[in-house]
């Protein structure tokens, strides 16, 4: 018992990691109605900016406060240079241009900052603390008080702030928010601004468990399957949606593993995706969207 | 006046044209006295890390061999084409380079993707070009009768379970110990980790060991179900079959679950200094097989860092890669590519060989103790030596184990059991022939 108990944990831990990247896509699809795939390529820039300047001997806060200067003007160049160009377009359109994207960023963060594997070590100990013979670690509760917070953090800038509101009404319908004043190319910056930020917490957070390397931008083959359950427009929804994948994923590998010879967690969160699209198309906590006909 | 111009400028154009064209047949044939050696690099992708130190050591030796004059005279022309590790890239590379390149020819073609070099055997049959995986092609490829055109040379994995357990069970105290023991495997669940399970079924049936498998899906990034199950029931040793990202994560995670590092034992590809770097103090005690041990001391190490490192010649743009497991892995496959030209030329002169020749060569390559020895190689490549019936040679290695900081290696060239495995992979090897109606191979002698 006790077993499945700590398999169940463990994915819900690992859920959480997924929820981590699955935010960044939602916020830029909540802006502005794109899948925005370059988010895996955001992580990958993110953690290796830093960790490039942490070996460099810079202090971990100067690391973090000059990538996030990086992504600032990252975020710029993407609203300038692909954004600005394709307003108005189809979300198709723009789907491609960050899936473009996402191939320039990878491939010039590894031309500017190398292919090399980094170690990231954040000094948060991630061997088990045996709570009542659970297998949690520090790092584990770590991980998860980071994403609380930012959902915190993040339903307060959504719900309270100008900016927030601002956002939502680009996300409802662009058009009608230009018309009242709303500068569209200024949003975007920001909340590209944001979800940079959100890549850079999901990037050190990963890179402190698996090192910082190229594969960091192939989680976001991970995050799909959570945005699908927990709705694309939901920063709530990714965190559950990450929760349901963490922990199925894990059952499936342990129970469902054996019966087919091999490891069945990368398709199988796949599977509940698709399951999901079937029964609830906008996921668990995705907006139905309204459409005049 | 606009008219007269336009004609000159057409003209201009069509006389350069000209020069150009009668000058193409020289530039096709401008190596035609050159030995070509098509690197299929992946500079880019996942799996860079483990790439670029390689195509150092395989270029920083050309570089010294073409220093002193090529390979008995003949110079090496490297023509790297990136795949960035994909199937589809390297079937195009392969397409490109098959006939040559410029009048260079290719004698072999040494790959570097375990999953290329199981897909390549069809193309090799039908261009008769020779195919040489070092330390990482299909086994039943040993049999030369049955694969005339692959060289799975130096090593296996099959041999690999088999030293991996002869290790286990020395540590023990002996064979008649691995009764009762759980031994668990945690592969890339992909064709090259799955390549260990029947050899280890065996291997268990024989010293009554419990043998467990545990699949990871690529890439690997998330083993806590794995690790678990590994606490849970009771697992003594681990046998770790990883590539990539899935290493530090593994490590990792058995530090997570409080599994000790010092009964994981890596495979080859597991056992690099990226691999356990990210892993940080969780992989201090951890071990490793290896046939390609790091290190700088040896002595064509040191003649390397003397010619081509010191003086700023290398292809690596860190330097700190020099001596490192990826660097001499490339550099062991070019001391074996340079050894095959060097056999060919003893029978057919020193000029560049074609791939019959080639293929002659490597049946034929008997890289003996003296000769490592003379080349400078001792302790960093195992003796070599090829037949038309056996294309692997003899496969060694040994076992390594990381302090944090280096690779210590704890023991000398190891054998394994090879012969147990001999009818299991001959009768894969019949059956491949079978199935694809193959003829029996005409001669295996000279």
């Amino acid at each position: 018992m006790l077993f499945l108990v700590n398999i169940i944990v463990a994915g819900l831990l690992a859920g959480l990691m997924y929820a981590l990247v699955a935010i960044g896509f939602v916020l830029i699809y909540k802006a502005s109605g794109v899948f925005n795939f370059a988010q895996g390529a955001m992580v990958l820039l993110s953690a290796l900016t830093f960790v490039t300047l942490n070996e460099h001997g810079l202090p971990f806060w100067l690391c973090f406060i000059i990538t996030v200067g990086v992504l600032i003007v990252a975020s710029v160049l993407i609203e300038f240079l692909v954004l600005r160009p394709l307003v108005n377009r189809s979300p198709d359109t723009l789907f491609m241009a960050t899936l473009g994207l996402s191939f320039v960023i990878e491939g010039l963060a590894q031309l500017v900052l190398g292919t090399d594997v980094h170690q990231l070590d954040l000094g948060i100990p991630d061997v088990p603390l045996k709570l009542y013979g659970l297998q949690v670690s520090d790092f584990d509760l770590f991980t998860a008080a980071v994403s609380i917070l930012l959902v915190a953090v993040l339903a307060l800038l959504f719900g309270k702030t100008r900016v927030g509101i601002s956002l939502r009404a680009v996300a409802d319908n662009t058009l009608a928010a230009q018309s009242i004043g709303i500068r569209l190319p200024h949003i975007w910056r920001i909340v590209w601004s944001v979800a940079g930020v959100v890549a850079l917490i999901a990037g050190l957070l990963w890179g402190n468990r698996q090192g910082v390397q190229f594969s960091l931008s192939l989680v976001v083959l991970k995050a799909m399957p959570v945005l699908i359950i927990g709705g694309f427009s939901s920063i709530p929804g990714a965190i559950v949606g990450g929760l349901i994948v963490g922990a199925t994923e894990n059952l499936a590998d342990i129970y469902i593993g054996p019966l087919v010879h091999g490891a069945v967690s990368d398709w199988f969160a796949y599977i509940l995706a698709t399951a999901f699209l079937l029964i609830r198309p906008n996921g668990l906590f995705g907006e139905k969207p309204i459409q005049r006909v | 006046m606009r008219i007269k111009r336009s004609l000159q400028t057409l003209a201009g154009v069509l006389a350069a044209a000209s020069v150009g064209l009668s000058l193409a047949p020289a530039h096709a044939a401008d190596h035609a006295n050159e030995q070509l050696y098509p690197l299929f690099s992946y500079r880019t992708g996942p799996y860079a890390p483990a790439g670029i130190p390689q195509w150092g050591g395989i270029r920083d030796y050309f570089n010294y061999i073409n220093s002193h004059g090529g390979i008995d005279g003949v110079k090496v022309l490297v023509q790297e084409c990136e795949t960035a590790y994909t199937l589809e890239r390297a079937f195009e590379c392969y397409e490109r380079y098959k006939h040559g390149y410029q009048g260079a020819q290719v004698a072999a073609l040494f790959d570097t993707s375990s999953g290329f070099d199981a897909t390549i055997s069809d193309e090799a049959r039908a261009d008769k070009l020779p195919v040489v995986s070092v330390a990482g092609g299909r086994e039943d490829a040993v049999d030369g009768a049955v694969f005339p055109y692959q060289f799975p040379v130096l090593f296996d994995y099959w041999t690999e379970s088999s030293i991996v357990i002869n290790y286990i069970a020395k540590q023990l105290g002996g064979l008649d110990k691995l009764k009762g023991q759980k031994i668990a495997t945690v592969y890339h669940d992909s064709g090259y980790g799955r390549d260990t399970i029947e050899p280890l079924a065996i291997l268990a049936k024989k010293y009554g060991f419990i043998d467990i498998e545990i699949p990871v899906p690529d890439p690997g990034e998330q083993q806590q179900a794995q690790w678990q199950q590994i606490k849970q029931q009771g697992v003594n040793w681990v046998f770790l079959r990883a590539w990539g990202v899935m290493t530090p994560v593994a490590i990792k995670t058995a530090a997570r679950v409080g599994f000790p590092s010092d009964h994981i034992i890596g495979d080859i590809w597991s056992g690099s200094e990226e691999d356990v770097k990210p892993a940080g103090s969780a992989a201090i005690g951890y071990k490793a097989v290896t046939v390609f041990p790091s290190g700088s001391n040896f002595a064509i190490s040191q003649t390397l860092k003397k010619e081509i490192i010191d003086p700023g010649k290398s292809d690596l743009r860190d330097t700190s890669k020099f001596g490192s497991v990826y660097y001499n892995a490339g550099l062991v496959s070019a001391i074996i590519y340079s050894e095959v030209i060097h056999t060919g030329h003893e029978k057919f002169g020193n000029r560049p060989l074609t791939p019959a020749e080639g293929q002659w060569a490597l049946e034929h390559l008997n890289i003996t103790p003296e000769r490592v020895a003379a080349l400078g190689a001792t302790g960093l490549l195992s003796p070599l030596k090829l037949t038309p019936e056996d294309h692997e040679g003899e496969p060694s290695a040994k076992i390594q184990q990381w302090d944090g900081h280096h690779w210590n290696v704890l023991t000398g060239w190891l054998n394994g059991d090879r012969a147990l495995f001999h009818d299991a992979i001959f009768a894969k090897a019949a059956a491949y022939a079978k199935q694809k109606n193959l003829p029996p191979r005409p001669t295996l002698t000279n």
